[in-house]
C-alpha cells in the first residue's frame, strides 16, 4: 500500500515530523517499508506561460520563446522542445535556479546563456529535468488553470513523501487512506477528519433492479443511476496527481473516480455503462458452461464456487474481482450505473487466483471490507462524478441480503495479564478500545474483569480473546512489555551416551579433510538416472527451472557437480560431504512421528575424493586418491564399528570397483569410484571416488566393553601365502575369525605382493598374527600350533600355497 | 720416587690435546700400560722396606688415580664432542612445513545451527527434527493457516506431484514450524524444543533462495508470556553474536499461528550494519488453535513460538554478502570457516 504523507495528513495530521510518524506507523504492525520523496530537491521553478514561439535564426530545432512567469517583463528563453506551443503553461526554472544534477550535492544551476548567438535567460523544463519521472519526450505541460507565477514546488505539491506499507493479510482495514489515518488518529490521539460524503439528493427517478439471489456470496449491493455524464471530462490534476503517488495510473474520470474511492475509503466500487445493461442486475454464483469477457480481455469459465454479477445475458462480472467487457463504461458512455457492493470474504478468496490474474478490488474483498460503508462510498463517489463529469444522479438504492454478524468477543482482564506477562492497567485498556472505535462494556472488578467488545464493521480480525489481547499490546506498545528470562526448574538433561550426533559425524568428516557442502535437495531429472538409475523420480509441481525438478533420492549427482563446479575453477584437488535427505517414494512408509506415508526421506551422509589423496607438500609423494583411501575414511567414520565390502553393482560405479558398506547384516551403503561413463559425461579429468551411506545406523554407537590386559609378552608369528587374484581377503579374514583359538589376538595384512615371483594371476599375502593369553606366557609350540591351524584352513579352504 | 710427580703432570698435559678416542687410549698406555711408566714405578718396590714400600705404595696409587680420573674425564669429553658433531650434522630445517593430511570445514549455515543449538540446550530445551516433504495438515492447516486463507499467499509453497491420504498434493515444507506441531504432538509439557532445518519457497534471486534454512523455538507451559518470548529472544541474540549491547525490538506483525504476533529486529552497536534495524526473526505467543492442535487446552497451557533464518544469522555473524554463496559449493569459500 502507497500513498502521499500530504493526502495521509489531509484526514489526520499528528503534531510529528515524518520519521517519527513512520516510526510509529511500523511499531503499531503497518511496517514502513520505504519513504521516500515524491521528488529531488530542486529551486527556482516556477508556472510560466508561452506567450509566443518564434524559430531560432541559427537552428532548425530551436525556438525562442517569450514566457510570462508573472514578473513585470517576460523572459527570453530559448527551447529545443518539439511541444512547445504559444499558450501552454510549464514548468519554467530562472536564472540561478538550481535544478536536480548527477548528484544530490551536485545541483544544475541556470545562467544567463548564449545559444547559437541567442541569449537565453532560463530554462523551460521537462518532467525529467525536475526528477519527476523519466519522461523526456517534451516539456511538462501544465494544465490552463496554473496560476502563473506560483512556485511550481508548491503548485505541484512536490514537498511530500511517498509512503509504502506492507500491511498482514489481517488488516486489510488500512487498505486506504482512511483506514491508515484512523489508525494514525487511534494512536495519537489527533483528531480524524475523514472526507466529506454527505447524501447527494435525487435529481432523477431511474435506479436499476437489483436482486441477490445468492446472500452467501453477496451481502449487500448499493446502486445508483447517472444520467447524461460526460465520459470524455478530464480528471482533475489533484485526483491524477493522488492516484499516481498511490501507484495508479489515471484512465478516465469515471474509473479515476472509482480508483480513487477505494484508495480513500478501503470501499471498491464498479461503474458499467448503463445502456449495455441488459435489464436488471441478480448478483449469484454462476452456472456450469457460463462464460464471460473480463475487462482484462481474458475469457473465462465459471461455475457454481464463483459469484457472478448477472443481467438477463447471464454474467457481466466476476464479483468483488473483475468487471466484464460487454458492460464497461469508456468515453462513449452517457448513462452509468455506479455499484457499491458488500461481498463476504469467503465467496471472493482465491477466485482471481484460480483465473491467474491479481486486482486491487479482489486482494481487498478476500481480505475484509467494511460492510457499513457503502452507502458513504456511492455518495462519495456520486458527488465526485457530478462536480467532474455532471449528469443526473438518481436515488441511491441500498439493498441488504445478510451482514456479517459481529459477535461480541469477551477478553477478561487477568488472561491479557498472563499472556502478555505485563499487568497493562483495565483502565488503559478501555482506552485503548475507545480509541480504536471499539465499542464495549466492562463487566466484573478487580481480577475477574472481562471487556466485552464488539468489533466495528472495518476490522475483520477480530474474533477471539487473543484478537484482542493483540490489540491491547499493541497499542500499549511492545516497546513497552518487559524482556524477562522466564522461570523454569533448572532440570539436568545429558546426551545419551549411545547415540552420535550428525553434528558429531560432521566433525569427524571435516578432520578427515572433507569440506562440508549445502546442495539443493531438487535436482536435475538426468542425475536421477544417471546416479540411481531413478526413471520416474518425485516430482516438483511447480519447479524455478527445469534442472531442479525432481526431488534427489541420492546425494551423488550433487557431489558430482560440486566436483565439476569446484574443477572448472582450477582447483586440482576436491574433497567434499554433504549431510542431507534423500527422497524415495516406499509404499512401506506409514504415517508417522517422523514420517509422511508413502515418501522415504531419509538422511544420508555422502563424501567425495578427487584429485591428489593429499595436499601436494614436498615430504609425500603425490598420487591420486583411490578407493582404498575413502574406504579408509569411511571404515574411521565407522569405528567402533566395522563393516563388511560386499561387491555389487550400482548405476553411479565402476561395476569392479564399488561394494556394499554391510553393517550388522543390514547394507547401509555403497562406497564406489565413479563409473568411466559418468566421468566423462560430467567432464572431470579423473574418477573421484565416493561414499553414501544411511546416517541412522551411524548415530547408534555402543559403550566400550572392558575386557582385561594382559601382563604377559605377546608371540608374533608372520604368514605369507600364495592366493588366486579372485579370492577376496575379506573372506580370509572371515575364515580366520571362525578359525582362531581363544589366544589370537589380531591377524592383520600387512603386505600384498603380485609379480613374476608368484606367477599371474596370483598374489602373495602376508598375515601378522599376534598371540597372547591374560593368564600365562604362550609357548613356542602354542604359538605354532594356532598359526598351523590358521594355515591349514588357507590351505584347504582356498587352496593357498605356502611362502618360504 | 719424586718424579711421580711430573709424571702425573706429564700424563694429564698429554691427555689435554688429545681429540681422537684412539690416540687417548695409545697414550694412556704409555703411562697405565704393561710397560707404562707408572708401571715401571710399581716394579722398583720390590726393593724397598715393607714400611717405605707401603708409603710408596699409597703415593703410586694416588698418582694412578689422578691419571685414570683424567682419562675417564678426557674420554667423556671426547665422547660428548662426538655426539655434538653427530647431532650437528643431523639438524633438520625446522622451518619446513609438516606433513600434513589436511582438514575439512563445517558449512558455516551449519556452524550457525550448531552454535544456536548449543545456547538452547544451555537453557534445557530439546531439538527436534522432521520431515521435509509434508503434508498440507502439518504445514498449513493446523497451524491456523486452512486452505484459500490470505495468509497462504505469503509463502509460496513447492508442491510435489504426490498426494496425502487426504487427497491434497504434498509440499516441501516452507517453514521449519510443522516440526513444532509434531513434537507438541509427542510430548507433554513444558514443551521447550528448537527444530532446525531445510525450508523452501518459491523464490530465487540475489537475496532468496528456493532452499534455505530455519531453525523454529517454540516454549508452552502454564505460564510463558510474550514478556517471556522478549527475554529468551533477546538473550539469544545476544548470545549469539556475543553482545550486551546488542538492540532488540519487537513490533507488531501477523502470522496464522501466533498471537499477538511479533517481528523482530536487532541493531548492531559497531561495524558496518551499526544503526540499522535488521529483521531477524518471526515469532509470537501461540495461538490458541494451535495449542488445541497440539493436543493441549489452551486455557492452561500458553507459551511463545519463534523462527529465524539460519542463513540470515550466519550473513551478520561473518559480514558475507551473497546468499548464493552458500549452496555454490565453492570451497574456496567453504574453506575459510575451516
Amino acid at each position: 500500500m502507497q500513498f502521499s504523507e500530504r493526502w495521509l495528513r489531509s484526514l489526520v495530521n499528528p503534531p510529528l515530523a515524518t520519521g517519527e510518524l513512520v516510526h510509529l506507523l511500523t511499531m503499531s504492525g503497518l511496517e514502513v517499508e520505504t519513504c521516500v520523496d515524491v521528488a529531488p530537491p530542486f529551486s527556482g521553478v516556477l508556472v510560466g506561460k508561452v506567450i509566443d514561439v518564434e524559430k531560432h535564426p541559427g537552428a532548425d530545432r530551436l525556438s525562442v520563446c517569450r514566457v510570462d512567469t508573472g514578473a513585470a517583463a517576460p523572459l527570453s528563453i530559448v527551447c529545443g522542445a518539439p511541444n512547445v506551443a504559444a499558450g501552454m503553461k510549464v514548468p519554467c526554472a530562472l536564472v540561478g535556479a538550481k535544478l536536480p544534477g548527477e548528484a544530490p550535492d551536485k545541483p544544475f544551476e541556470i545562467k544567463i546563456a548564449k545559444v547559437r548567438g541567442v541569449e537565453s535567460r532560463g530554462m523551460l523544463c521537462s518532467a525529467r529535468e525536475l526528477g519527476l519521472s523519466d519522461d523526456h519526450s517534451g516539456l511538462l505541460a501544465l494544465p490552463d488553470d496554473a496560476e502563473v507565477g506560483r512556485d511550481f514546488r508548491d503548485y505541484y505539491a512536490l514537498d511530500d513523501k511517498l509512503i509504502t506499507i506492507k500491511l498482514t493479510p489481517n488488516r486489510a482495514d488500512c487498505l486506504s487512506l482512511l483506514g491508515v489515518a484512523r489508525e494514525v488518529a487511534a494512536l495519537t490521539r489527533a483528531r480524524l477528519d475523514p472526507p466529506p460524503a454527505p447524501p447527494v439528493a435525487a435529481a432523477i427517478d431511474a435506479t436499476l433492479a437489483v436482486s441477490i439471489s445468492d446472500p452467501a456470496g453477496c451481502g449487500r449491493f448499493t446502486g445508483r443511476v447517472i444520467r447524461n455524464v460526460d465520459a470524455r471530462a478530464p480528471t482533475p490534476a489533484w485526483m491524477k496527481q493522488r492516484l499516481e503517488r498511490a501507484g495508479q495510473r489515471s484512465i478516465s474520470a469515471l474509473v479515476d473516480v472509482t480508483n480513487y474511492v477505494m484508495l480513500e475509503l478501503g470501499r471498491p466500487l464498479h461503474v458499467y455503462d448503463l445502456d449495455k445493461l441488459r435489464g436488471g442486475i441478480d448478483v449469484r454464483f454462476g452456472r456450469k458452461g457460463e462464460r464471460l469477457t473480463l475487462l482484462n480481455e481474458q475469457s473465462v469459465e465459471v461455475d457454481h464456487t464463483v459469484l457472478c454479477i448477472t443481467d438477463d445475458s447471464g454474467p457481466i462480472g466476476l464479483a468483488g474481482a473483475m468487471g466484464g467487457e460487454s458492460t464497461k463504461a469508456d468515453f462513449a458512455t452517457r448513462h452509468v450505473f455506479l455499484e457499491s457492493a458488500f461481498f463476504f470474504p469467503d465467496a471472493i478468496a482465491g477466485r482471481a487466483r484460480r483465473y491467474n490474474f491479481a486486482s486491487d478490488a479482489a486482494f481487498r474483498f478476500e481480505r475484509g471490507v467494511d460492510f457499513d460503508n457503502n452507502v458513504a462510498g456511492i455518495e462519495r463517489a456520486t458527488r465526485l462524478i457530478l462536480d467532474i463529469c455532471g449528469g443526473e444522479p438518481g436515488p441511491a438504492v441500498d439493498a441488504v441480503a445478510r451482514l456479517p454478524e459481529r459477535q461480541p468477543v469477551m477478553m477478561r482482564v487477568a488472561r491479557a495479564h498472563k499472556v502478555l506477562g505485563v499487568a497493562v492497567p483495565a483502565d488503559e485498556m478501555a482506552d485503548i478500545f475507545h480509541r480504536l472505535g471499539f465499542p464495549f462494556a466492562r463487566e466484573g472488578q478487580g481480577a475477574n474483569e472481562v471487556f466485552v467488545v464488539t468489533p466495528p464493521s472495518f476490522r475483520f480480525d477480530i474474533e477471539i480473546e487473543e484478537d484482542l489481547i493483540e490489540e491491547v499490546a499493541r497499542v500499549h506498545g511492545f516497546e513497552r512489555i518487559p524482556a524477562h528470562p522466564p522461570l523454569a526448574p533448572a532440570l539436568m538433561r545429558s546426551q545419551a551416551e549411545r547415540e552420535r550426533s550428525l553434528h558429531a559425524i560432521r566433525g569427524q568428516l571435516a578432520a578427515s579433510d572433507y569440506c562440508e557442502v549445502i546442495n539443493y535437495s531438487f535436482t536435475d531429472a538426468a542425475w536421477e538416472a544417471d546416479f540411481a538409475a531413478n526413471a520416474n523420480p518425485i516430482r516438483l509441481l511447480n519447479p524455478i527451472a527445469s534442472q531442479l525438478a525432481v526431488m534427489r533420492s541420492t546425494l551423488v549427482g550433487s557431489l558430482v557437480a560440486n566436483v565439476a563446479y569446484n574443477v572448472k575453477r582450477k582447483l586440482s584437488r576436491v574433497r567434499v560431504f554433504e549431510i542431507g535427505r534423500t527422497y524415495l517414494r516406499d509404499t512401506s512408509v506409514a504415517e508417522g512421528d517422523r514420517e509422511v506415508a508413502g515418501i522415504r526421506q531419509s538422511i544420508r551422509i555422502g563424501a567425495i575424493a578427487y584429485g591428489p589423496a593429499l595436499e601436494e607438500q614436498w615430504g609425500v609423494k603425490a598420487r591420486r586418491a583411490d578407493f582404498f583411501d575413502a574406504k579408509g575414511d569411511l571404515e574411521t567414520l565407522l569405528e567402533p564399528a566395522r563393516a563388511r565390502f560386499a561387491p555389487g553393482h550400482h548405476p553411479a560405479f565402476h561395476p569392479g570397483r564399488t561394494a556394499r558398506v554391510v553393517l550388522e547384516g543390514e547394507t547401509i551403503g555403497w562406497i564406489g569410484e565413479l563409473h568411466p561413463r559418468w566421468q566423462r559425461k560430467y567432464e572431470l579429468p579423473s574418477a573421484p571416488v565416493l561414499f553414501e551411506l544411511e546416517a541412522a545406523p551411524l548415530m547408534r554407537l555402543r559403550l566400550p566393553q572392558f575386557a582385561e590386559v594382559s601382563k604377559f609378552p605377546p608371540l608374533i608369528r608372520d604368514l605369507a601365502v600364495v592366493l588366486p587374484e579372485s579370492v577376496p581377503v575379506q573372506a580370509l579374514l572371515e575364515a580366520f575369525e571362525r578359525a582362531r583359538t581363544a589366544a589370537v589376538r589380531e591377524i592383520g595384512l600387512f603386505d600384498i605382493y603380485r609379480g613374476a615371483a608368484v606367477g599371474d594371476g596370483q598374489k602373495s599375502l602376508a598375515f601378522r598374527v599376534v598371540m597372547q593369553d591374560t593368564a600365562r606366557t604362550l609357548t613356542d609350540g602354542e604359538a605354532d600350533a594356532a598359526v598351523a591351524r590358521l594355515t591349514e584352513v588357507l590351505v584347504t579352504k582356498f587352496g593357498a600355497k605356502l611362502r618360504a | 720416587m719424586t718424579d711421580l710427580h711430573d709424571i702425573v703432570a706429564e700424563a694429564l698435559a698429554a691427555f689435554a690435546g688429545i681429540e681422537d678416542a684412539d690416540e687417548l687410549e695409545r697414550v694412556k698406555a704409555r703411562y697405565l700400560g704393561k710397560s707404562g711408566r707408572l708401571t715401571e714405578s710399581l716394579k722398583g718396590l720390590g726393593k724397598l722396606t715393607p714400611e717405605a714400600r707401603r708409603d710408596a705404595g699409597a703415593r703410586i696409587n694416588a698418582a694412578k688415580e689422578a691419571i685414570e680420573a683424567a682419562l675417564a674425564e678426557r674420554r667423556e669429553a671426547i665422547a660428548l664432542a662426538r655426539l655434538e658433531a653427530k647431532l650437528a650434522e643431523e639438524s633438520l630445517d625446522v622451518t619446513l612445513p609438516g606433513r600434513r593430511r589436511g582438514r575439512g570445514a563445517i558449512h558455516p549455515v551449519v556452524r550457525t545451527w550448531q552454535r544456536v543449538e548449543a545456547i538452547f540446550r544451555s537453557i534445557g530445551f530439546d531439538v527436534a527434527d522432521g520431515p521435509e516433504i509434508e503434508t498440507d495438515w502439518y504445514n498449513f492447516t493446523a497451524l491456523n493457516n486452512p486452505e484459500n486463507h490470505p495468509a497462504r499467499s505469503m509463502q509460496d509453497t513447492f508442491y510435489i506431484e504426490d498426494k496425502d491420504s487426504t487427497g491434497l498434493n504434498l509440499l516441501l515444507r516452507t517453514h521449519t514450524s510443522p516440526m513444532q506441531v509434531r513434537y507438541a504432538c509427542q510430548h507433554t509439557p513444558p514443551i521447550k524444543v528448537i527444530a532446525p532445518g531445510r525450508t523452501y519457497r518459491v523464490d530465487s534471486d540475489a537475496t532468496h533462495s528456493p532452499m534455505f534454512h530455519q531453525v523454529e523455538g517454540l516454549w508452552i507451559d502454564e505460564h510463558i508470556s510474550f514478556a517471556d518470548l522478549k527475554g529468551v529472544h533477546t538473550d539469544f541474540l545476544r548470545r549469539f553474536f556475543e553482545s550486551d549491547d546488542l538492540q532488540v525490538r519487537f513490533r507488531p506483525s501477523f502470522f496464522p499461528f501466533t498471537e499477538p504476533s511479533a517481528e523482530i529486529d536487532m541493531m548492531f552497536p559497531s561495524g558496518p550494519n551499526k544503526g540499522k534495524w535488521l529483521e531477524i526473526s518471526g515469532s509470537g505467543q501461540v495461538h490458541p488453535k494451535v495449542v488445541r492442535n497440539f493436543g493441549l487446552d489452551p486455557e492452561r497451557y500458553i507459551g511463545f513460538a519463534f523462527g529465524c533464518g539460519l542463513e540470515r544469522l550466519t550473513m551478520l555473524r561473518y559480514g558475507i554478502g551473497d546468499l548464493r554463496l552458500f549452496f555454490d559449493g565453492d570451497l574456496r569459500f567453504l574453506r575459510q570457516f575451516a
